[in-house]
């Protein structure tokens, strides 16, 4: 029956049949995947019955305040117990978070240390869990159930954070849900360590756990924990983390127990629905503050993890009265064989983060923040893939929706009497960190990453300059872990951990705060590498604010075929903690030497050297207006050069003695803006000649040009084209090594073509 | 009434006019596109961002790859101060970035004072982590 004349019978059916026809579909389907309904849906639920009888009555705040306070101290307490019992690097390093939801699954609120785009996600499974699970004699909703759960495509931001889930009942009523989430790392993905850059499908993304219950009676089911232990590279890591978050959970269903002795299941529910309620009403009269119009900037990734592309991902939010619209069309079309698509569930969850954190720190940390906003985006673009394409390093789109909406924010934010936070520009924006696996010096199989993202450069602000090595683009409450811990279980060596590298900032007025670089080894095992899943190294991927420089591209590099070690023993003092000496002086006889992009999961022979750097975020106002003295100081810390201050920032002064030129100063700036006026185009005529109908035909270009509603796609070594954006169809690469296969073998025929012309 | 926009950029609400904070200058129509007044450059990338790494041994250099990236200055015709920075694909459109109500603006602006007043930035003290062995 073709879908013509199935729609043709449905149509003729009774308004009895019909319902008697999609109950049957629903109580028969035969696999229950994403629903879309959930999917879609980040606004609030409708209030339950005791929800709305509640507040349409008299409320008693003080009640509601105290209840909302002690479920504060109740879910950080819980949060601590995952932070010091968790055995994933990122439960140590602050990955992590406990959260309470409402009874049918609005997340509420989230542990003031936690990670608060975790949480937020939790809300779709939830919703599952009750619209499937709730009701089927053979799973149900009990007391002392839990659920465990992983894959992004039923709600999570990627398959490497795996949430426990606990609804909690009070009298046989189910009252709330709370749920605890840590980026575990290892899933038994195709690479180790749990976000593998090389993921062709979503099959060779590991463990994927849509929602099912792995706690009975309050304890786990060693059945299917083995199961899922004998599908992970580190299976004590698997089970220890569901122990830890079980207890964490028991915890703090005790202490959410204890609140509904002393002022009532109603209080609570009541609360954990007015705290949305109150967040949404406030974002609203927040947006309504705002002039009506339209702010806009265009970003785009250069990387897929296995080749340059150019993806865009462009950004707008509008303002009329109390309504904001933020607007994702145009984006790159999916990749449908590539690892960095991200759902639309998962992003929008970024884009709620950024609005917490860059523009709203002050208010309650929960979905509302982004229910009273709507989001445009395109079906099976990479920013709302569909459930088919692989987006195990979503990261990459997705960071730039954690970092994005506060820079163009900031232009209709910048004209409020009271604002709520400073306004900053980019906090760097990519997950540029080891992914580790393989074999350590204990014989133990083993894959994560290394929490280094946790310590990238925040943005300049209109009043202060960034911070350094602060948090992840996500969070302000993490830490990078030391590394003499991670040592002791790890077969790597950190030759320099945390080392500031000269003139790699965002330049501006204020600038931004910087990463750090990194050189790693192997020791003491054969089998161990890494993966690094990068990209910004061809274009920068943290952008200035209000005339501030962006950050630089940044590449990783390594030195293979050395042994560091033994230099280190016999010749140490001729290693540079360098690498920008390191690669650029090439002293080791032998070394192969490569600076690259992204790196896909490859082992590191002990001594071989890998090098990576963590980035700047975005510089703030025209460099010219910096203070000498302040420049003096970055270059006395040796975060800028003596040249780069001239350079840049055209200060004049004594490198020996410190002191600046002020007269030299003003009048080599005042030359520099008469210079500027020089170069400087007319905008109309700039625009006549340098704007192009579309990019350069040598670009892996993907996304909208110049019409948002018509997508490029230029896949490699094929044929550019144009899509519909109303009717995306996933865009298909081909493989690098097939390619490079190809090219090699045209290069072999031609040189024998050569030899037969010369021998003949 | 003059209303700050940006670091740099204000709207005169009577003249409905972009202007220019540090000397004044009328930029364009405030209804209109404020790019349009100013002036543009096409920054080489390497002024800004140096290669650290040898781009005679390395394709990567720190610095970002001029196919990839165009950087657009844009500067203040009359005191040459660098209004707003772009960082584009080269020959992408620049992006209206602001889009007005002017009408909305000069509602809104009547309750907020002359150029806005000093604006009320909240001293936010981010939460630190610190990780202890307790």
């Amino acid at each position: 029956m073709n879908d013509l004349s199935e729609n043709k019978q449905f149509a003729a059916l009774s308004h009895e049949d019909r319902h008697l026809y999609e109950q049957f579909l629903v109580e028969n389907q035969l696999f229950y995947g994403p629903d879309p309904e959930i999917m879609s849906n980040h606004g609030l639920s409708k209030r339950t019955g005791t929800e709305e009888k509640m507040l349409t009555s008299v409320l008693d705040m003080q009640r509601v305040s105290l209840v909302r306070g002690r479920l504060n101290s109740a879910l950080e307490e819980s949060f601590t117990m995952v932070e010091q019992m968790g055995v994933a690097p990122g439960a140590k390093w602050g990955d992590l978070v406990t959260a309470i939801f409402t009874s049918v699954g609005d997340m509420s609120q989230v542990a003031p240390h936690g990670i608060v785009v975790f949480a937020s996600v939790c809300q779709y499974p939830i919703k599952f869990i009750r619209k499937y699970w709730e009701n089927d004699p053979s799973v149900g909703i009990r007391e002392g159930d839990g659920f465990i759960h992983n894959d992004s495509r039923y709600g999570n931001i990627h398959n490497t954070d795996q949430s426990l889930i606990f609804p909690i009942f009070y009298q046989g009523e189910l009252i709330c849900w709370i749920a605890s989430t840590i980026h575990e790392g290892e899933n038994g993905a195709i690479e180790p360590g749990g976000m593998p850059s090389i993921a062709e499908s979503r099959f060779d993304e590991g463990l994927k756990m849509c929602p099912f219950k792995v706690v009975e009676n309050f304890q786990i089911k060693r059945d299917l924990v083995n199961f899922l232990q004998n599908s992970v590279r580190d299976p004590k890591l698997q089970y220890a983390d569901m122990k830890v978050k079980l207890h964490s959970l028991l915890r703090l269903r005790e202490r959410v127990m204890a609140i509904i002795e002393e002022f009532g299941k109603d209080y609570l529910i009541t609360t954990l629905r007015k705290t949305l309620e109150d967040t949404e009403n406030e974002v609203r009269r927040r947006v309504a503050e705002l002039p009506n119009g339209t702010v806009r900037i265009n970003t785009w990734i250069d990387d897929d993890l296995r080749e340059h592309v150019l993806a865009k991902i462009p950004i707008s939010i509008s303002v009329k009265d109390d309504k904001m619209t933020i607007d994702l069309r145009g984006a790159s079309p999916e990749l449908s064989n590539r690892s960095t698509n991200v759902c639309a569930a998962s992003m929008k969850t970024c884009l709620l983060t950024n609005l917490v954190l860059y523009c709203w720190p002050d208010l309650p940390k929960n979905q509302a923040v982004l229910s009273a906003i709507e989001v445009l985006t395109d079906k099976n673009s990479m920013i709302d893939s569909s459930p088919e394409a692989p987006n195990a390093m979503s990261l990459l789109p997705i960071f730039q929706c954690f970092s994005l909406p506060s820079t163009i924010y900031a232009k209709l934010a910048y004209c409020l009497p009271k604002r709520y936070s400073a306004i900053n520009a980019n906090h760097y924006n990519q997950p540029a960190t080891f992914v580790y696996g393989g074999l350590t010096q204990h014989e133990e199989v083993t894959g994560n990453f290394c929490a280094d993202i946790n310590g990238n450069g925040s943005g300049a602000r209109e009043n202060a300059d960034g911070e350094h090595g602060i948090s992840p683009v996500f969070g302000y409450m993490t830490d990078t872990g030391e590394m003499e811990l991670a040592e002791e279980e790890l077969p790597f060596i950190r030759l320099v951990a945390q080392q500031l590298a000269k003139d790699r900032v965002g330049a501006g007025k204020y600038r931004s705060g910087m990463g750090y670089e990194q050189i790693s080894t192997v020791k003491g095992s054969n089998e161990f590498g890494f993966m690094s899943g990068q990209s910004g190294a061809k274009h920068p991927s943290a952008y200035g604010c209000f005339g501030g420089y962006g950050s630089p591209a940044y590449p990783l590099a390594k030195i293979k075929n050395i042994d560091v070690l033994e230099i280190l023993k016999n010749q140490p003092e001729s290693f540079k903690f360098s690498m920008v000496d390191l690669m650029n002086e090439q002293r080791y006889e032998g070394g192969e030497y490569t600076v690259q992009s992204a790196l896909n999961f490859e082992i590191c022979n002990p001594g071989e050297i890998y090098m990576i750097c963590q980035g700047a975020g975005g510089g703030y106002g025209d460099v010219l207006e910096r203070t000498p003295a302040m420049v003096l100081k970055d270059v006395e810390e040796k975060l800028i050069s003596p040249d780069y201050a001239r350079r840049i920032y055209k200060v004049v002064f004594d490198e020996k003695k410190f002191i600046v030129d002020e007269d030299a100063t003003k009048k080599l700036r005042q030359d520099e803006r008469e210079v500027r006026k020089q170069r400087g185009i007319p905008f109309d005529t700039f625009v006549a000649s340098w704007v192009k109908d579309g990019p350069a035909d040598d670009i892996p270009y993907f996304g909208s040009w110049d019409d948002h509603r018509k997508l490029i796609a230029t896949p490699p070594a094929g044929n550019r084209y144009v899509m519909d954006a109303d009717n995306i169809k996933g865009v298909m690469m081909s493989n690098p090594k097939d390619r490079k296969i190809k090219d090699l073998q045209m290069e072999n025929a031609a040189l024998k073509k050569r030899l037969e012309a010369i021998g003949g | 009434m003059r209303v700050n926009i940006t670091e740099y950029l204000a709207i005169d609400l009577e003249k409905e006019t972009w202007e220019c904070r540090v000397c004044d200058h009328e930029i364009f129509d405030a209804r209109d596109n404020y790019k349009r007044g100013l002036l543009v450059h096409d920054r080489k990338l390497d002024e800004v961002h140096p290669h650290l790494i040898d781009p005679e041994k390395y394709e990567y250099t720190f610095c970002p790859d001029p196919k990839f990236t165009a950087l657009l200055e844009y500067y203040c015709p009359s005191c040459g101060t660098m209004v707003e920075t772009e960082y584009t694909v080269p020959g992408h459109p620049p992006a209206r970035d602001i889009e007005l109500d002017i009408d909305d603006l000069k509602r809104k602006a009547t309750g907020w004072g002359v150029n806005g007043g000093e604006p009320e930035i909240p001293e936010w003290k981010s939460p630190r982590h610190h990780h202890g062995h307790k």
